[in-house]
C-alpha cells in the first residue's frame, strides 16, 4: 500500500516550528497571507520584507530552500495569466527590449505574482512542518465546522484504501486483456470508476455500522483535542511572524 | 487486564440470552426463523454456519442495530429495546469485531480509534488514556499506538480492531470471521490473544479447526435456525451433520486427533 500518501508535503524534521501546536501555525499563516494581500502593490520594499520573514521561518524549520523552491512551482499554472497582463493591459505604455508593455498591466502582473508566491511559500511552510493529521486537529481546535474536519479525517484514513482498491481493480482488468490507451477503450475504465464508487458507498455503510456499534450518536467525542493544545506562550511565539507582517503592511499603507 | 463489567449487570444472568428471534428483510427475505441461544458468562462459543445462514443478521441483532421481528435479546440481564439509554449500554456490553478491520478502524491513528468507543461512553483524560493503554496491551499492540492503521499489517489491524471493542470493557466479545485473511502465524497469534482474554466470547466462523481450538461449545445456524448445539469436538466428529449444513473440515483434518492433542496440551 502507498505508505507515502500521508506525507505528500510533510518534511520530517525536529525544529521549533515543527513543535508548535498546529492551530497557532494555521492562524499565523492566515494572518500573514492577509497582511500580504492587503499591501499596496507598488510598495516593493514591503514584499522584500515578507520574503525575508519567509526565509527566516524556512531556516528555523530546516525544510530546505531547494525543497521550498521546487514545491512552489505548483503555482505556475495559476499565475500564467500574470505574465499575459503586461501585454493585455490598457493605458500608458512603456517599451522594453522592443516590446510595448502596459504600465498598469506590469503592476497587475507583479501584484499577482508576488502575492501568489508569498502565499504559496507560507502554505508550504505550514504543510512542510505539520502532518495532515495535525492540520485537521488544528482546524478542529479553531472551531472549524465539525462536518468538514470529519470529512477530511475520513479522507485521510480511506484515501490509501481507495487507491489500493482502484489499483487492484485496474490490475484485474488489465490481466483480462484490457488496454485502455485509446479513447474508445475508456468503457472499462468508466465502469471501474462506477464500481469503485459503489464499493466506497458500501464501505461507508459498513464503517457507519461499526461506529454505531461502538456508541456513536452523531457527534465525534472530542476527547483527544484536549491534549497538547496551544498555550499562551505558543501563541506569543507564533505571533511574531504575522505581527511583523502586519507591521510591514500597515507601514506600506501609511507610507504609500 | 480487562475486567468483566462495571455498570452492574445482574450477577447470575447469562452474558447473552437470545429467545425466539425472528427477522425478515424489507424485501421479504426471511433471515431468522426463531433463534434461541444462551451463552453463560465466561464461556467461548463458536457460531458455525454456511454463507447466507443468517449469522451476520443475528450478530447485528445482538446490539440492537437490527430489530423489529419477534423475540428478545438479553445481555447480562438487560433486554435490548428502542430506548436510547438502553441501546447505549447494550452497545457497551456487546463488543462486535467486524470482519474487515478497515471498516472498523476509521480514524487516522490506532490510539484515537481505540479511544473512540470509551470516549463515546463519556470517559476523558487519564481515565481514557488508561483504557486505551490497557486495551492495546491486551492485544500486544501498545508500541504501535501512534501509527496509522493503513501502515499496519492485516493481522495487526485485526488485533487493533479487537482492542477497539475491548476498550469498552464488554460483557461479551462477538467476532465475525476472526481468522479470515490471516496468514497462519497471525491466525495462531490471534488465537493466543483471544484465549487469554477473561471475557465471554461468541465467534462467528466457518474455520472449523479454529472453532475447535478456541471454543468448547459450538452451535450451527442454518436457514435462520439453530440446528445443532453441543461440544465442538462432537459436532466436528459428526460428518453427516456437517455435510447437511454445507460445513467442511479442511482436507486431512482429523477432529478426534486434534481434540486429543488439545486436551494433552491443556
Amino acid at each position: 500500500m502507498g505508505a507515502g500518501h500521508a506525507h505528500v508535503l510533510y518534511r520530517d524534521r525536529t525544529s521549533a516550528v515543527h513543535r508548535l501546536p498546529p492551530e497557532v501555525k494555521i492562524a499565523a499563516m492566515v494572518v500573514f497571507t492577509l497582511a500580504v494581500v492587503a499591501t499596496p502593490r507598488d510598495a516593493f520594499w514591503a514584499f522584500g520584507g515578507y520574503l525575508l520573514l519567509v526565509l527566516l521561518v524556512a531556516a528555523v524549520s530546516r525544510v530546505g530552500l531547494a525543497w521550498l523552491a521546487s514545491r512552489s512551482l505548483i503555482e505556475l499554472p495559476f499565475v500564467v495569466f500574470a505574465f499575459a497582463l503586461p501585454f493585455l493591459g490598457t493605458g500608458e505604455r512603456v517599451s522594453w527590449l522592443g516590446l510595448e508593455l502596459s504600465v498598469d498591466g506590469l503592476y497587475g502582473g507583479w501584484n499577482i505574482l508576488a502575492k501568489g508566491t508569498l502565499g504559496v511559500l507560507a502554505s508550504l511552510l505550514l504543510a512542510g512542518t505539520t502532518t495532515m493529521r495535525d492540520l485537521i486537529l488544528g482546524l478542529d481546535r479553531l472551531h472549524c465546522p465539525q462536518i468538514l474536519t470529519q470529512i477530511a479525517t475520513f479522507m485521510l484514513r480511506y484515501l490509501d484504501v481507495l487507491v489500493g482498491e482502484a489499483r487492484r481493480m485496474r490490475v484485474a482488468r488489465i490481466s483480462r486483456g484490457d488496454d485502455p490507451r485509446f479513447l474508445w477503450q475508456l468503457r472499462g475504465f468508466a465502469a471501474g470508476v462506477g464500481a469503485l464508487f459503489l464499493r466506497a458507498y458500501e464501505r461507508g455503510e459498513r464503517v457507519y455500522l461499526a461506529m454505531v456499534s461502538r456508541g456513536y450518536q452523531g457527534r465525534m467525542p472530542g476527547a483527544w483535542l484536549a491534549t497538547g493544545a496551544a498555550t499562551t506562550r505558543h501563541w506569543l511565539v507564533a505571533a511574531t511572524v504575522p505581527l511583523a507582517a502586519t507591521g510591514i503592511a500597515a507601514a506600506a499603507v501609511v507610507l504609500g | 487486564m480487562i475486567g468483566y463489567v462495571h455498570t452492574a449487570p445482574a450477577a447470575d444472568a447469562p452474558s447473552l440470552d437470545v429467545r425466539g428471534v425472528q427477522f425478515s428483510y424489507p424485501d421479504g427475505q426471511v433471515a431468522l426463523r426463531g433463534v434461541d441461544l444462551t451463552v453463560p458468562r465466561g464461556e467461548r462459543v463458536a457460531l458455525l454456519g454456511p454463507n447466507g445462514a443468517g449469522k451476520t443478521t443475528l450478530v447485528l441483532h445482538l446490539n440492537g442495530i437490527l430489530a423489529g421481528g419477534a423475540g428478545t435479546v438479553t445481555v447480562g440481564g438487560l433486554t435490548v429495546d428502542r430506548d436510547r439509554a438502553t441501546l447505549a449500554e447494550i452497545r457497551r456490553r456487546v463488543g462486535i469485531v467486524f470482519q474487515d478491520p478497515d471498516d472498523q478502524l476509521f480514524l487516522p491513528t490506532v490510539a484515537e480509534d481505540v479511544a473512540f468507543g470509551p470516549a463515546n461512553l463519556g470517559l476523558r483524560g487519564t481515565e481514557l488514556a488508561e483504557r486505551v493503554a490497557e486495551a492495546l496491551d491486551a492485544v500486544g499492540m501498545a508500541e504501535h499506538r501512534d501509527r496509522a492503521p493503513q501502515h499496519l499489517s492485516f493481522g495487526q489491524r485485526r488485533r487493533v480492531a479487537v482492542a477497539t471493542v475491548l476498550a469498552m470493557r464488554p460483557e461479551i466479545l462477538v467476532l465475525d470471521e476472526p481468522s479470515s485473511n490471516l496468514d497462519p502465524a497471525a491466525r495462531r497469534e490471534l488465537a493466543g490473544i483471544l484465549r487469554g482474554l477473561p471475557v465471554t466470547l461468541l465467534m462467528v466462523t466457518h474455520d472449523l479447526p479454529y472453532a475447535l481450538e478456541l471454543c468448547d461449545r459450538s452451535v450451527i445456524l442454518d436457514t435462520g435456525r439453530i440446528v445443532a448445539d453441543g461440544a465442538t469436538a462432537e459436532i466436528l466428529a459428526d460428518a453427516d451433520l456437517l455435510a447437511r449444513h454445507r460445513l467442511e473440515l479442511p482436507y486431512g483434518f482429523d477432529p478426534a486427533m486434534a481434540a486429543r492433542q488439545l486436551t494433552a496440551n491443556g
